[in-house]
């Protein structure tokens, strides 16, 4: 038995078993801040698992299917303001919050963009995304939108020329979260 | 959402005539990189499960709608960054917010800093590119963010 706890306690699900726990207890007891963070998570979860599990079945897709050297030749070091445009329209294609960009820009780092189009990539996939832009329209009205679009372009593609800037000399690798790696600290 | 699923949809069907093999190893490839990432997105949601709940909507309103100069700008930032709320309620909200007397400024900072910086993501983020230049990222989104808000305070 002590081994069994000692190894759910080594593995990553230990905050989500104890949250599990958690939401027990809260019922049992009747507690309303149960009640409340468990519509937030489950609010939290299905926009997550209606979209992430998708976007990585894409990323495998495009990791087979599309060789590095063309990837590299579009939107890697020497692609200049083209590579730059292709990357911010893939962006805009997308859907979700940001820690879905992440496993695509590993992808797109694999198969040997460059930096600063990396980092372009996550301030499009931020800030430029369609079914997110239509949604501030809908509220926020036009003008906001066309204005903040305008203002933000330019400034993440400055904090792209920074990044690459300052990582061009240092050993910089985007790393995929292995499945079977154990993280002890 | 629905234009994710289409395409995901559209292009394993276009996948799958071309190459059986190669599609079940893109499936494959996919789904294992999604599982090895579960449990930190888990660990994610329930942080901010938990956030929301200490700081709810009628707070954020009370706190941004009245509050304006720099106090405001700022409370704006960082309750942006370290929030992670959703586009769908995140808009309303902000439309709400400036109804109740907040400024645009303060609004584009919000919205701002909800896209770009994500302190309770920093751990999933680190796991892609290491907590340095994650930190880093975020940074220069919050000092960007500001400026944005700022430009957008000169137009609107």
């Amino acid at each position: 038995m002590k081994k069994y706890i000692l190894r759910i306690a080594e593995t990553e699900y230990m905050l989500f078993i104890l949250f599990g726990i958690f939401i027990l207890l809260a019922h049992s007891l009747n507690l309303s801040s149960g009640k409340i963070i468990q519509n937030n998570f489950w609010l939290f979860f299905t926009e997550m698992i209606a979209f992430l599990p998708f976007m990585f079945i894409l990323v495998g897709l495009f990791d087979v299917w599309f060789p590095k050297e063309k990837v590299e030749k579009h939107i890697g070091k020497d692609s200049g303001i083209k590579g730059t445009f292709w990357v911010i329209l893939l962006a805009m294609l997308q859907a979700g919050p940001l820690y879905g960009a992440f496993p695509v820009a590993y992808m797109l780092w694999k198969k040997g963009a460059s930096i600063k189009n990396i980092f372009i990539y996550l301030g499009a996939f931020s800030t430029l995304k369609i079914p997110m832009l239509t949604f501030e329209i809908g509220f926020l009205g036009l003008k906001f939108s066309l204005l903040r679009t305008l203002v933000t372009l330019p400034v993440f593609i400055l904090i792209g020329k920074i990044m690459e800037i300052y990582l061009r000399d240092k050993y910089f690798e985007i790393r995929q979260p292995d499945l079977f790696r154990k993280d002890k600290k | 959402m629905k234009i994710l699923l289409g395409l995901t949809f559209i292009f394993l069907v276009i996948s799958f005539f071309a190459d059986r093999k190669k599609t079940f190893t893109g499936i494959r490839k996919g789904l294992k990189m999604f599982l090895g990432l579960l449990p930190t997105i888990l660990n994610v949601l329930i942080l901010v499960s938990i956030f929301l709940y200490l700081v709810p909507n009628e707070t954020l309103i009370k706190l941004l709608g009245k509050n304006s100069g720099i106090t405001g700008v700022m409370i704006a930032a960082v309750l942006g960054s370290v929030s992670l709320i959703p586009g769908f309620i995140a808009y309303p909200l902000a439309a709400i917010l400036l109804k109740s007397g907040a400024t645009y400024t303060v609004v584009a900072v919000f919205i701002t800093t909800l896209m770009m910086v994500g302190v309770l993501t920093l751990p999933l983020e680190a796991k892609y590119f290491g907590m340095k230049v994650s930190l880093i990222r975020n940074a220069l989104s919050f000092i960007g963010a500001l400026v944005i808000g700022l430009i957008i305070g000169i137009f609107l």
